[in-house]
């Protein structure tokens, strides 16, 4: 255990520190302040923040196979889609009578599409330990079928990503479908109760809020245990340079698969956490553009640093939600631009920079210093 | 199995079992190029060999076939006598105890020198290992000797990046070392570097060899003749002249081919 903490950096305690602090001070602000004082928190703003949380677990779960392992995935909307659905098929079998048409057991738009009996892959929704177990499971499941064929096979580099982004497409077109039994166009949404608590009341959407906190902060120490382990060494390696890797013994696409299936069932449960505090799901979660948006949140932040994609995700998303009130048919071009922008001017992201010139500092610190012996190089002193 | 090549080479005292790495008319052909032409190549356990030729020979196309990065046409590629080394993909030759050095230097830039070492480390190379397994537990000692063997002890914590041409050479080198490999295969180990690391490479890999068996591709002919070992000459895919170094330098052949003609 001790082992374990020691591999968390600076930047990854304040990290979790400020995601702790959030999931406790929150509820404060909400319920302890008066309405009417500055620091109360409105309900809104409340689910709002569980929303970008929500959306930081996604990052790092995306920062995980493209910042470490090189593999840009421009799918990973599906999975979140995927984790979101599960969710939601769950809180459309809370509703249970109080639907519109009142049906004991199938959800309205069965119902409405004259549908006599549940189908099969409703079949046990109801019970909140297997949908979440389906959450984690059926993305997992995907990523890991998906990448087998995809990783065996030794697609890489844009090829890999123009078939990720072809899933995360298909399956848009597949939910869009009425026969596919998901809610077609509409998606799951009128959503009452989950375990028994009303989901619209405040303390249901903050206790969610706090959740995806905590949820955040495990999915950051699970990535970041991966990364530091000797495992995550040998994911940097492979983004660096593959075939030498493959000449060192290891199998690559295993190392893959693992990162891969593991992003993917982390996505799940960030898209499981977003649907109850959005109040919807929808066949739009799969569209191709979202996937694309968090990756521009990825690389905002920082690829290969975790906290940067985090704050990506947070910033982008805190950017988007005022522009889009301001500016409505601005945004779509500011966030070409700040892709743009990034790309061209801050190659390392947010966080990625503020370590580089850390990093640089330090070694012309270390390079002024006295040198040990004369004859060695100054660069030597950089190590710590 | 092809007893006859065996016996045209290293007499009939020698076996099949005897050789480390028995390449038989292996023939490679790229898009009607062909790369490799009827190579044969036996060497034997502990042996070093150093393989010349001038640009186009097929070294590198030979490397390529024995480590599985290249599928030959034709031709047979057993290593340690046994094992049949066409039928393996990259990672699986590696485990059996081929080691590799690239010609260009391939060190992984964005890590540390030990980090590097650590990669190579022998050991378990399955995810599951290295994510819970040994591989995060290494002492410090562990490195030292391989640091100390490839002269970078005190540069163990910077980035490999940073590390000079030569330097990269020799911690390529190093991981090749702590790999630990039976058969050890090295892609012009001197390019770039300046005479006096020449010479401490062809020291360092005297060394090497008297634990590991060697191929060496090079061009520079100074440093072939310090390694003092069996050389062959390649020429259009296929062995041209093999023996000591004074034998191939003086046949006539090598002479043509590599002034031109």
């Amino acid at each position: 255990m001790s082992a374990f903490l020691r591999r968390i950096d600076g930047l990854g305690w304040v990290f979790l520190a400020v995601v702790l602090a959030a999931a406790l001070i929150v509820p404060v602000l909400h319920f302890a302040m008066p309405p009417d004082s500055p620091f109360h928190m409105p309900i809104h703003a409340v689910s709002l923040w569980g929303k970008y949380l929500a959306y930081a677990l996604l990052a790092i779960s995306l920062d995980l196979v493209w910042g470490y392992c090189g593999i840009l995935s421009l799918g990973h909307g599906a999975f979140f889609a995927l984790g979101g659905y599960a969710m939601g098929m769950y809180l459309m079998r809370q509703i249970g009578t109080r639907g519109v048409y009142a049906h004991p057991e199938l959800p309205d738009f069965m119902v409405f599409l004259n549908w006599k009996e549940l189908p099969f892959t409703w079949w046990g929704f109801d019970f909140f330990p297997y949908a979440m177990v389906m959450a984690l499971l059926a993305p997992g499941a995907l990523a890991f079928v998906f990448g087998w064929f995809a990783f065996r096979s030794r697609v890489t580099g844009v090829y890999l990503s123009i078939i990720t982004q072809a899933l995360t497409f298909a399956l848009l077109l597949a939910f869009f479908r009425n026969d596919m039994g998901f809610g077609g166009n509409n998606g799951l949404t009128d959503f009452k109760d989950i375990l028994g608590f009303n989901i619209q009341a405040p303390e249901t959407r903050v206790a969610l809020f706090s959740f995806t906190a905590l949820a955040l902060a495990a999915g950051y120490l699970i990535a970041r245990a991966m990364v530091t382990s000797a495992y995550g060494k040998v994911l940097i390696a492979i983004r660096d340079a593959e075939s030498r890797v493959r000449f060192l013994g290891y199998r690559v696409e295993h190392y893959k698969l693992v990162a891969f299936t593991v992003s993917a069932m982390m996505a799940g449960v960030a898209g499981a956490l977003y649907v109850p505090q959005v109040g919807i799901i929808n066949p739009s979660e799969f569209a191709p553009a979202n996937s694309i948006e968090a990756v521009i949140w990825v690389a905002v932040g920082g690829r290969g640093t975790l906290v940067g994609a985090a704050l990506g995700a947070v910033l982008v998303n805190f950017a988007k939600t005022w522009l889009t009130g301001a500016l409505p048919e601005v945004w779509l071009f500011a966030l070409g631009a700040l892709f743009i922008v990034v790309t061209l001017f801050l190659p390392r992201g947010v966080i990625g920079t503020w370590q580089h010139w850390r990093r640089q500092a330090a070694d012309k610190k270390a390079a002024n210093a006295p040198e040990k012996s004369p004859d060695s190089p100054a660069v030597e002193g950089a190590t710590p | 199995m092809n007893a006859g090549l065996i016996d045209r080479i290293h007499g009939p005292d020698v076996e099949l079992t005897h050789t480390i790495l028995y390449v038989d008319g292996v023939s490679v052909t790229f898009d009607g190029f062909r790369a490799l032409n009827k190579l044969s190549l036996v060497l034997k356990h502990g042996e070093m060999r150093a393989i010349i030729g001038p640009n186009g020979a097929g070294k590198t196309t030979m490397m390529d076939v024995i480590t599985g990065k290249t599928k030959c046409d034709t031709g047979d590629v057993m290593f340690d006598g046994h094992v049949d080394l066409r039928k393996l993909d990259e990672a699986s030759i590696a485990n059996l105890g081929i080691g590799r050095k690239f010609q260009k230097p391939t060190v992984f830039e964005s890590q540390t020198v030990q980090d590097n070492l650590l990669l190579a480390m022998a050991g378990p190379r399955s995810a599951r290992a290295s994510l819970f397994g040994w591989r995060n537990r290494l002492s410090d000692d562990l490195y030292d000797r391989t640091l100390e063997t490839v002269g970078l002890k005190d540069h163990r914590h910077r980035m490999a990046g940073d590390l000079s041409h030569g330097q990269k050479q020799w911690l390529e080198i190093g991981m090749l070392l702590a790999q630990d490999p039976k058969l050890l295969l090295v892609d012009e180990p001197v390019a770039g570097m300046t005479d006096h690391e020449t010479m401490e490479t062809a020291h360092l890999l005297r060394r090497i060899n008297e634990t590991h068996a060697v191929v060496v591709v090079e061009h520079d002919m100074h440093f072939v003749r310090e390694l003092g070992c069996k050389v062959t000459c390649l020429h259009e895919g296929s062995v041209l002249a093999e023996g000591t170094i004074d034998a191939v330098s003086a046949n006539e052949r090598v002479v043509e081919v590599y002034l031109g003609r």
